[in-house]
């Protein structure tokens, strides 16, 4: 482990039992929602590993579910979320399955949202409560949700990155980390920005309005 | 890597508590004010006060059912009169097994180092609380000096038990709670380290083995372990007894052992009391 602080070791505050299988399976639900960008109202979700196989006794299918109604780990509700999600018009199944070589905590969402937009996404607990987006429909990406981060659907040819950090650079945002990945050459590509400064709405309107770009999103951090 | 004998020092030399050079240290790391960090600290205090009064009523049940009661059996005991071991180490177990039946039924506690950990150190200085005077000023002081010595347990070792297995959750929980409780009854900084180092002494090996991989069996119960293995160690230390090999050097071997360990026995519920007849009808009945 890096270097800490003091509420590393006394924290988080959470609901039990399971800083990994429980709170990072909420924190998992809340970023797959904020992919979403919406209110979900059909998800299936698929849990591998030891997620499948210890998930029920540690409420990690009630955890997951609680973050895609956008519960924090730490909301008494947790235990509630199947009723509450009922409530709110979310259609949910939960099944095991194997999603290939991950890490044992993880997790395969997809999610349908009210305004019809559909989203894959796959991601992982990797321990502490501490989570990692690895796949976005298809692409591989990194994402911890501890940046403002920017995901971005684009054609891949010459320029568009250049375009993307230079909007950027003129909205004084500064880029902690990036990755790009490709379906292949020439096709769709995605963009994954992370960065020091929040990404306001109007930003995002001129980066949607770049030549080239199909999607743009930006993700507040957890 | 940080040493909590450099910590020491500094506070032997500037006539100050341990808690204190921590705070000092955090406020320049994380570029925050000590009102900031207290009242963080205090966020803190009241949920771990607020899971010791949920797990004490003892209604809930884990999802497993196996676990939630047993801290209002301790207490009611206690409360007509039959303690063995007296009123401090009775409230103790009691609050220890409260908080982690809480986070076993889906109840808010804190982190402390780890969720599966999470009573010892509010059990034993809210027994402490009880038991003689002190300050909230005092006890959110003391949580700074458990939260520091989990910084050195975190970086020199692990407090994990699928690296270091459960000397490493309940195990640094209790030399947490034992550094802390001995700053919370007026001890020197040198003998928190003592405290801290007989605490940690007492957990080494100690094999993290959940029946059904869930945090129940034997996880609660070992929070009371590990909150009596704090008063005592802290007992000791304030009496003037010393640690033979220093907290650094004990925190490291913690670390080489957990290394050494079989990974049967880092949470994966492959060896220990996971693999018990008892244990293995439990997994099948359940899951």
């Amino acid at each position: 482990m890096g270097k800490s602080n003091v509420f590393d070791l006394l924290g988080p505050i959470m609901v039990g039992p399971s800083s990994s299988h429980t709170a990072g399976a909420v924190r998992l639900g809340i970023m797959a929602k904020k992919i979403l960008g919406d209110e979900p109202v059909e998800g299936t979700i698929v849990l591998h590993g030891s997620f499948a196989k210890t998930g029920k006794g540690h409420g990690t299918d009630l955890a997951l579910v609680a973050g895609l109604l956008g519960m924090n780990p730490d909301d008494e509700r947790i235990p509630d979320a199947p009723k509450i999600a009922i409530e709110r018009g979310l259609n949910f199944s939960l099944k095991a399955g194997d999603l290939g070589d991950v890490h044992p905590n993880s997790v395969k969402f997809d999610l349908v949202a009210k305004n019809g937009g559909h989203v894959q996404v796959i991601g992982s607990s990797i321990g502490g409560g501490t989570i990692l987006i690895r796949e976005i429909n298809g692409f591989q990406v990194e994402i911890k949700g501890d940046y403002p981060t920017l995901v971005i659907l684009h054609q891949d040819i010459p320029g568009v990155v250049a375009q993307v950090t230079l909007l950027l650079t003129t909205a004084q945002i500064n880029i902690a980390r990036m990755l790009v990945s490709r379906e292949k050459r020439g096709a769709q590509a995605l963009m994954v920005l992370e960065t020091d400064q929040r990404i306001e709405e109007a930003v995002l309107d001129l980066l949607r309005k770049l030549p080239r770009i199909n999607q743009a999103l930006a993700i507040e951090p957890l | 890597m940080r040493a909590y004998e450099v910590w020491i020092i500094e506070a032997e030399t500037k006539g100050i508590k341990i808690s204190e050079v921590i705070l000092q240290n955090q406020i320049e790391e994380l570029e925050q004010s000590e009102p900031v960090l207290i009242e963080r600290m205090r966020t803190n205090l009241n949920v771990m006060r607020e899971s010791v009064q949920a797990g004490l009523v003892g209604k809930r049940r884990s999802l497993s059912g196996l676990v939630g009661g047993d801290a209002a059996k301790v207490e009611s005991h206690r409360e007509k009169g039959g303690s063995l071991v007296g009123e401090v180490m009775s409230g103790a177990i009691a609050k220890a097994l409260a908080v982690a039946e809480v986070n076993a039924c889906m109840g808010k506690i804190v982190a402390a180092p780890t969720a599966g950990s999470c009573g010892v150190l509010p059990a034993v200085l809210l027994a402490v609380e009880e038991s003689r005077q002190v300050s909230e000023r005092e006890l959110l002081m003391a949580l700074f000096t458990a939260a520091g010595l989990g910084m050195i347990l975190a970086e020199r070792a692990s407090v994990s038990g699928a690296e270091g297995g459960c000397q490493a959750e309940i195990g640094s929980a209790a030399a947490m709670a034992a550094a802390a409780a001995v700053e919370l009854a007026g001890g020197s900084p040198r003998q928190t380290a003592d405290a801290a180092a007989i605490a940690m002494k007492s957990m080494l090996g100690l094999v993290c083995d959940p029946v059904g991989g869930l945090v129940e069996v034997p996880c609660v119960k070992r929070n009371a372990t590990g909150a009596m293995i704090a008063l005592m160690a802290a007992e000791m230390a304030l009496a003037g007894v010393k640690s033979a090999i220093p907290v650094d050097e004990v925190i490291d071997t913690m670390g080489e052992i957990g290394k050494q360990m079989s990974c049967s026995l880092k949470e994966t519920a492959q060896g220990g009391l996971a693999v018990t007849p008892t244990g293995r009808r439990i997994q099948a009945d359940f899951l």
